[in-house]
């Protein structure tokens, strides 16, 4: 990487780096933007971009409507419930699938991801009559069973691309070291996996967070995530940009700043380990 | 290769995501494949009857499939057109020494965390309102008349807000495929005489094609079903001019309550993504050999 | 006490026999070392001993014993691996007190062994470092350091040295073999590298094809090779065969010299003839590649520097008392 690059060149790659960045972002920034202004001053036209009269009204009122914590409430316990289940399936299989693989293994790995690849809507009627029959329409552990179904395959990839870059000589050490199965999934197998695991949970997170066919089919009001909140703002009638916009903001920001820190690991998650 | 006690055990611990997933395959496959040959409304219970093919011929002679087809193959086609052409270009400027950069990938990836209900209305109210939106006032300012966007070119609308969700995927598999080229080619092609033109045709581009391949398949996959933007924004309108083949199931199963025939329209779309899907596992298949 | 003997042991996986019954002998406190090309089995022997592979069929005694029902932990050995498999989420004392912790030894007791066999290893100002801050030589007396504390019956090495540059690994060679006599432990220890198993064994273990081809001293090895791939394995440069009409003057259908064994003559009569191809002057030796015309090309090695060229006709003389004979199956006759 000795590269040597003139000043002028890292100047207009800089510059024009800057500007495709900010272009990208802007439709971000605009609605954070929105979410502090008055609702008069969200649809002004000309629109004011920094001077108009910043207000965190939206927030309080986003806030003190109780639906609004209600919903992120639910997103919270079904992306967190889902991706938690996920991993408890996920590791023994992965950990088995790395560690001792068969001629098998790498057939079955393709056929989880193949799961991963049936579009939902072929799906959709079956799943929806399940549900409506055992009365799972509209529930928290109905969604949470179906994302966390959605999400197995990716969770189970990530973990076994992980588990497979720790050398099995450590644990054949630690096997020789008189450690049991149990100890040695304590004391090396855990601590060496913190990373891989780490990122595999954010990612399932944001997927599970963001998840919006599912949860738009199959719940409406009770168990409904924010994804079906800010949905709910769809209908021209409420005209309620500054707050709808606020509500997005907090919608989205967790799971911008998840995102920014697995933004490393992202790309072996979503290309199943075909890109490194 | 371990001792059998520790083979034994590892196949314990794989049996139950094995079973899950199995039947989280097989049984709503099954059923859909069952209530696709039924006769079957949800407005008109007591009335399910055996009736063979007819749904699928209904369902793919229903000019509503040949549009939405239409449209699923443009949204997907000019999705993919969009991230590429404008996903290799931006990954070669993040590859270069830009002052910031940490912050500048930030930016350009926001948008793929962004949850697709929020940025299908931010886009819709925020930006294109043909009113109040931004986009209406840059018009205005350049003295053009402002675009109906959601009326006059609603499939376009859907294709900008999709493509703006995806282009920082490709932008980052790009990137991160580009950071992965070895130096040392690069200064062999530049000992070769090659110019900055020829490197990019003769070696990096070659080194891209697999990176762009699995974006290719991995985007169509999910591109197939695009939902939550069209559900948020036109509802499929108007008319047909913005339905494809996943919201028209959708339609059929949740809005006029026929089984049978968003069955036998689920089951097509089981078929068209199991083509790409084929491709995709191929390719995985490979690397994990490597 | 670390008696070990192996008693026909097979292994197969699927179809494929990689051990093919091995009988072995090993008494307490020698040094063994498995020697081979790679591919013929010794590093499997080795794990089916440390117990990391279960056995086909046979027996392995340890003192007496037979464990191949006793999991790794239990049989009293250690190991020591090629990428050294240091827990890198550990410190230097982490890791060589982990196998003490798990036996569940008394804490005051650990750090008190730890500190003894850092203090033997050189290791005591970096008790507190991870494996990743320390050079390759280091972590490999982590390695090893984690294998003596335990205080085994035998020490188990898996060619633990090939991942150190040239200079490194002559050190250590020696350091792990003045360490193996100081502890008198018994030691089996698994190279591709025959320089290796002259220098470090007691005795010498030449596996092919996952059969034992021939088990001696080096010397023996050196002296008595039981066959023809023990007499090209031991030995460098490799020994010169020649079949033909003057192996069967000799009443063999090959026969062997090896290059320190032939005479070599400037424009000499006698013996045999040929053109030095390529000529090594080290200073201490010189090595002669000579194309010997039917014979084919032959090496001769010449303690001291001798000033010739390629080109340069020289004859080559066998010393008479030092010519292998080997009959059509390849095994060694002796007179």
């Amino acid at each position: 990487m000795a590269r040597m690059v003139t000043t002028r060149n890292k100047v207009i790659s800089t510059a024009a780096a800057w500007l495709v960045g900010f272009l990208i972002f802007f439709p971000i920034l605009w609605m954070v933007l929105a979410s502090f202004k008055t609702e008069l001053e969200a649809f002004a036209i000309p629109p004011s971009f920094l001077f108009f009269h910043w207000t965190t009204e939206n927030y309080v009122t986003v806030q003190e409507r109780s639906d609004y914590l209600h919903h992120a409430l639910n997103s919270i316990i079904i992306a967190g419930g889902s991706t938690l289940i996920a991993m408890l399936i996920a590791i023994p299989a992965a950990w088995s699938m790395a560690f001792s693989p068969t001629k098998r293994t790498k057939d079955v790995l393709l056929w989880m991801l193949s799961t991963k690849m049936m579009p939902p809507v072929g799906v959709l009627v079956p799943i929806y009559l399940i549900y409506r029959t055992f009365g799972l329409l509209d529930t928290r552990s109905g969604l949470i069973f179906i994302l966390c179904l959605g999400n197995l395959p990716i969770v189970i990839w990530m973990l076994f691309t992980y588990f497979k870059e720790i050398p099995k000589d450590i644990l054949e050490a630690a096997r020789m070291d008189g450690a049991t199965i149990g100890r040695e999934l304590i004391y090396v197998l855990t601590p060496m996996a913190v990373p891989g695991l780490a990122s595999t949970l954010l990612l399932n997170l944001i997927l599970a967070w963001n998840e919006a066919f599912w949860t738009l089919n199959l719940s409406t009001l009770e168990a409904a995530p924010l994804t079906v909140f800010i949905a709910s703002y769809s209908s021209p009638e409420g005209l309620f940009w500054a707050k709808l916009s606020a509500a997005s903001t907090l919608a989205i920001a967790p799971i911008l700043v998840l995102g920014w820190f697995s933004q490393r690991q992202l790309v072996r998650g979503l290309t199943f380990g075909a890109v490194k | 290769m371990a001792t059998q006690q520790t083979q034994l055990l590892a196949r314990t611990l794989l049996t139950p995501a094995v079973a899950l997933l199995f039947i989280w395959m097989i049984v709503p496959l099954a059923l859909t494949i069952y209530f696709a040959t039924l006769h079957y409304n949800l407005l008109d219970p007591g009335s399910e009857s055996f009736v063979g093919l007819e749904n699928f011929r209904y369902f793919l002679t229903d000019p509503a499939f040949l549009a939405s087809l239409q449209n699923t193959l443009v949204l997907v086609g000019s999705v993919l057109a969009i991230t590429i052409i404008l996903g290799v270009p931006l990954a070669l400027l993040l590859d270069q020494q830009v002052v910031g950069l940490s912050i500048v990938r930030l930016m350009v990836i926001a948008p793929f965390f962004v949850m697709p209900t929020v940025s299908a209305l931010v886009w819709k109210n925020l930006l294109m309102h043909p009113v109040s939106g931004l986009f209406a006032w840059i018009a205005h300012l350049f003295g053009l008349p402002a675009i109906d966007w959601f009326n006059d070119a609603p499939l376009f609308s859907v294709i900008l807000i999709v493509s703006w969700q995806w282009l920082p995927f490709a932008t980052l598999i790009l990137l991160t495929a580009l950071q992965s080229l070895d130096e040392e080619q690069k200064e062999a092609a530049e000992m070769d005489g090659a110019s900055a033109i020829s490197t990019f045709i003769y070696i990096t581009l070659p080194h891209l094609a697999r990176p762009i391949t699995v974006v290719i398949l991995i985007e169509t996959i999910f591109l197939l079903t695009v939902f939550a933007e069209i559900f948020v924004t036109t509802g499929g309108g108007p008319g047909l001019q913005t339905t494809n083949i996943a919201f028209l199931i959708y339609s059929q199963a949740l809005i006029q309550y026929d089984v049978g025939s968003a069955s036998a329209g689920g089951l097509v779309a089981v078929v068209l993504a199991n083509i790409v899907a084929f491709f995709l596992v191929r390719i995985v298949g490979r690397n994990l050999e490597a | 006490m670390g008696q070990i003997t192996l008693q026909g042991v097979q292994k197969s996986f699927g179809p494929v026999h990689i051990i093919k019954g091995a009988d072995l002998e090993i008494t307490d406190g020698s040094f063994v070392v498995f020697v081979g090309p790679s591919g013929c089995g010794k590093t499997t022997l080795l794990r089916l001993i440390a117990g990391l592979e279960d056995v086909t069929g046979g027996a392995i005694l340890i003192d007496g014993r037979n464990v191949v029902d006793v999991p790794p932990a239990k049989r009293g050995l250690s190991m020591v691996f090629q990428s050294y498999a240091l827990y890198p989420h550990m410190s230097v004392r982490g890791n060589i007190a982990f196998g003490l912790k798990m036996a569940g030894v008394a804490k005051d007791e650990i750090n008190r062994k730890v500190e003894a066999a850092a203090a033997t290893l050189n290791l005591t100002p970096y008790l507190e470092r991870k494996p990743r801050e320390l050079s390759g030589g280091q972590r490999q007396r982590v390695a090893i350091g984690r294998a003596i504390v335990r205080e085994p019956k035998a020490f188990l090495f898996d060619e633990p040295l090939s991942n150190l540059d040239a200079a490194l690994r002559v050190q250590m060679r020696l350091e792990v073999t003045r360490l193996q006599k100081q502890l008198g432990t018994t030691a089996i220890y698994v190279t591709h590298d025959q320089v290796e198993a002259m220098t470090m064994a007691d005795k010498i273990v030449v596996l092919n094809g996952g059969k034992i081809e021939q088990y001696g001293s080096p010397l023996e090895l050196y002296e008595k090779p039981n066959n023809l791939f023990v007499a090209g394995f031991i030995g460098s440069p490799k020994m010169n065969f020649v079949t033909g009409e003057l192996a069967r003057q000799q009443g063999a259908t090959t026969i062997g010299v090896r290059p320190e064994h032939l005479k070599v003559e400037r424009d000499g009569q006698g013996g045999w003839q040929g053109t030095v191809a390529v000529a090594e002057h080290l200073g201490s030796d010189t090595f002669l590649y000579v194309d010997a015309a039917a014979l084919g090309m032959l090496t001769a090695r010449y303690v001291g520097e001798l000033d010739l060229h390629p080109g340069d006709r020289v004859s080559l003389i066998p010393d008479p008392a030092r010519i292998h004979r080997f009959d059509d199956s390849g095994k060694s006759i002796h007179a």
